[in-house]
C-alpha cells in the first residue's frame, strides 16, 4: 500500500476513534487550546511591550544626572553645570525642569515638563514661544490622557492650584497627538516661568541634567568622571534605562506566568491522566487491533496521530487566538493586571511580531510532552499478549 | 445522494486550520517587525523622555528608571507599598542573583 494512503487510513481510524468519545476529546482540545492561548498571550504581550520600550527609548538621553541629598533625589543647583566643567567627549549639557503635579479633581498625577527650543532657552529675543510652537507663559500643551479625563480641548482653560495655594490658569494651546499616548498621555508642557511658580522650584535650580556624549563607547568613562567630580550625583545611563524596562517586563511576564501556573498544572494533570491512563475500553481496542494483525509499530503510529492531532491543533489555534487577543483586541484579559491602577491610562496598540525562540519554547513545552505521553502507555499495552489485554 | 465524508478529512481539516492560523500569525509578525512611531520617537529625542507613560499612578512607577532605589518607601520609612504596579516591579538586581559566600 502507498505509504501516504496507509497514513490516511490510520488517520481515518484515529479520528473515528476520537469521535466515538466526542465530549471527552472535544473538552480536552478546548482546555488545551485555552492553556496555549493564555501562555502565548502572556509571552506575546510582554515581549511586544519590551520591544516597543527598547525601540522607543533608543532616543532617550545618553546620561541623566541626578543630585542626591540624604539619599533622595534633590534639585540640581545651576552652578553644578560650571562645576561639571568641560568634559572630553561631552557635546552638550542641559538642565531639565520636570516634576509631578497631583490633580485632586481627578486623582491623577501629571508629569509636568518645560518644553522650549534651544533658542528660547538661551533667551534669544527674536525667537518667541509662538514662533516655535512651544507653550508661552500661561499656556499649556497637554497629553491625550489629561484631555480625555478632564474633558479639555484646545482653547479651554485648565486651572491648577500652585504649591503656595494660588490658582494658575492655563490656556490649552494644543493636545498632543493621539498616537503618542504611550509616551505622552500624562504630559503637561508649560513655560519655565509657569513651572517655577506652579511647583515652587526656585530660580537657579533644575530637576536634573542631561548630557550628550559624542562616542557611545565613552559613556561609561564619562559617567565615572562625573561621579568623581560631583560625588553627590547619580548618573543614569541610557543602557540602565533600557535594562530597567527589560527587567520590569521580564518580571511582569514571570509573575503572570506564575499566576497561570496553577491552571497549567491542573491541565498537565488532566492531560497526563488522559494520556497515560488507558481505559479498559482503550486497552481492549488495542488488544483487538493486535489480534486482527496490527503490528505494534502501527498501533503506535495511530496513537501518534491522535496525540499530534490534538496537541498541534490546540497549539496552532491557541497561538493564533493569542496573537489576535494581544495585537488586534488590545489584550483585554491582561490589561488590568499589566497596567495597574493609574487614572491616566494610555491606549496604544502593540506591533505584531514573532520571536522564533519563544515560539519554539512554547511548542516544545506544549506539543512534545503531550504527544510523547500518549505513546508510553500504548507501547506498554501493545507489547503484551493480545489475549491477556482483552481479558 | 449524500456524500460520505472520510473521518480523516475532518482531522486533516483541523490540522490545516491550525497550521494556517499559526502561519498567518507568524507571517503578520514577521512582516511588521519592530516598528517605532516617528512622532513618539521625536518626542523622546526632543524632550529627553526617559520612561513610558504606562503606569502613571506614582512617581516610582511612572519613571521607574529615574526613581530612587527605595522608591516605594520614600514617603515614610514604615510606609507600606500599596500600588499593585509597584508590587509587580522587579526587585533590585542584588536580591535576584545568588551571591557567593
Amino acid at each position: 500500500m502507498i505509504p501516504l494512503a496507509r497514513q490516511r487510513y490510520l488517520l481515518d481510524f484515529t479520528v473515528a476513534s476520537l469521535l466515538r468519545r466526542p465530549g471527552r476529546n472535544l473538552s480536552l482540545l478546548l482546555v488545551y487550546t485555552l492553556v496555549v492561548f493564555l501562555l502565548a498571550s502572556a509571552m506575546l504581550y510582554s515581549q511586544a511591550l519590551k520591544q516597543k520600550a527598547a525601540a522607543l527609548l533608543q532616543g532617550a538621553p545618553e546620561i541623566v544626572l541626578q543630585r542626591l541629598e540624604a539619599g533622595r533625589h534633590a534639585l540640581m543647583p545651576a552652578d553644578y553645570l560650571e562645576r561639571l566643567g568641560r568634559l572630553r567627549g561631552v557635546t552638550q549639557v542641559q538642565g531639565r525642569l520636570w516634576g509631578y503635579y497631583f490633580d485632586p479633581a481627578i486623582g491623577a498625577n501629571y508629569t509636568v515638563m518645560v518644553q522650549e527650543s534651544a533658542d528660547q532657552a538661551a533667551g534669544d529675543p527674536a525667537t518667541d514661544a509662538q514662533a516655535t510652537g512651544d507653550p508661552g507663559p500661561g499656556q499649556a500643551v497637554i497629553g491625550v490622557g489629561i484631555a480625555r479625563v478632564r474633558g479639555l480641548a484646545p482653547g479651554d482653560v485648565l486651572s491648577l492650584r500652585g504649591y503656595d495655594g494660588r490658582p494658575h490658569a492655563f490656556d490649552i494651546l494644543r493636545v498632543l497627538p493621539k498616537d503618542t499616548e504611550l509616551t505622552s498621555a500624562d504630559l503637561m508642557l508649560i513655560h519655565r516661568q509657569d513651572f517655577r511658580t506652579l511647583l515652587g522650584v526656585p530660580e537657579g535650580h533644575f530637576t536634573d541634567l542631561v548630557l550628550s556624549v559624542r562616542n557611545p563607547a565613552e559613556v561609561t568613562a564619562v559617567a565615572r568622571k562625573i561621579a568623581e567630580r560631583l560625588p553627590d550625583s547619580r548618573p543614569i545611563l541610557r543602557e540602565d534605562i533600557l535594562r530597567t524596562y527589560e527587567s520590569v517586563f521580564d518580571w511582569r511576564e514571570g509573575l503572570l506566568l506564575a499566576l497561570l501556573a496553577g491552571g497549567v498544572l491542573a491541565f498537565l494533570i488532566l492531560a497526563w491522566d488522559k494520556a497515560t491512563g488507558l481505559s479498559a475500553e482503550e486497552r481492549r481496542e488495542i488488544g483487538i487491533l493486535k489480534a486482527i494483525g496490527w503490528e505494534t509499530g502501527t498501533v503506535l503510529r495511530m496513537k501518534l496521530w491522535e496525540g499530534g492531532l490534538i496537541s498541534f491543533s490546540a497549539f496552532g489555534i491557541g497561538y493564533g487566538l493569542a496573537h489576535v487577543h494581544v495585537f488586534h483586541a488590545g489584550a483585554p484579559l491582561f490589561a488590568g493586571v499589566m497596567r495597574g491602577w493609574s487614572v491616566l491610562q494610555p491606549s496604544f496598540t502593540l506591533t505584531p511580531q514573532v520571536d522564533p525562540l519563544q515560539l519554539a519554547t512554547l511548542f516544545l513545552l506544549s506539543v512534545v510532552p503531550y504527544t510523547l505521553a500518549t505513546l508510553v502507555p500504548v507501547w506498554r499495552a501493545a507489547t503484551v499478549d493480545p489475549d491477556s489485554v482483552m481479558r | 445522494m449524500v456524500r460520505h465524508v472520510r473521518p480523516s478529512t475532518l482531522g486533516l481539516g483541523l490540522l490545516v486550520l491550525a497550521g494556517l492560523t499559526l502561519m498567518a500569525a507568524c507571517l503578520e509578525g514577521m512582516r511588521s517587525g519592530p516598528e517605532v512611531n516617528p512622532a513618539m520617537a521625536r518626542q523622546v529625542a526632543a524632550w529627553g523622555l526617559t520612561d513610558l507613560a504606562l503606569f502613571t499612578e506614582a512617581r516610582y512607577t511612572r519613571h521607574p528608571s529615574q526613581a530612587d532605589r527605595h522608591g516605594p518607601f520614600q514617603d515614610h520609612p514604615g510606609a507600606l507599598e500599596h500600588f499593585p504596579t509597584g508590587a509587580l516591579l522587579a526587585p533590585p538586581a542584588h536580591l535576584r542573583v545568588v551571591t557567593e559566600p
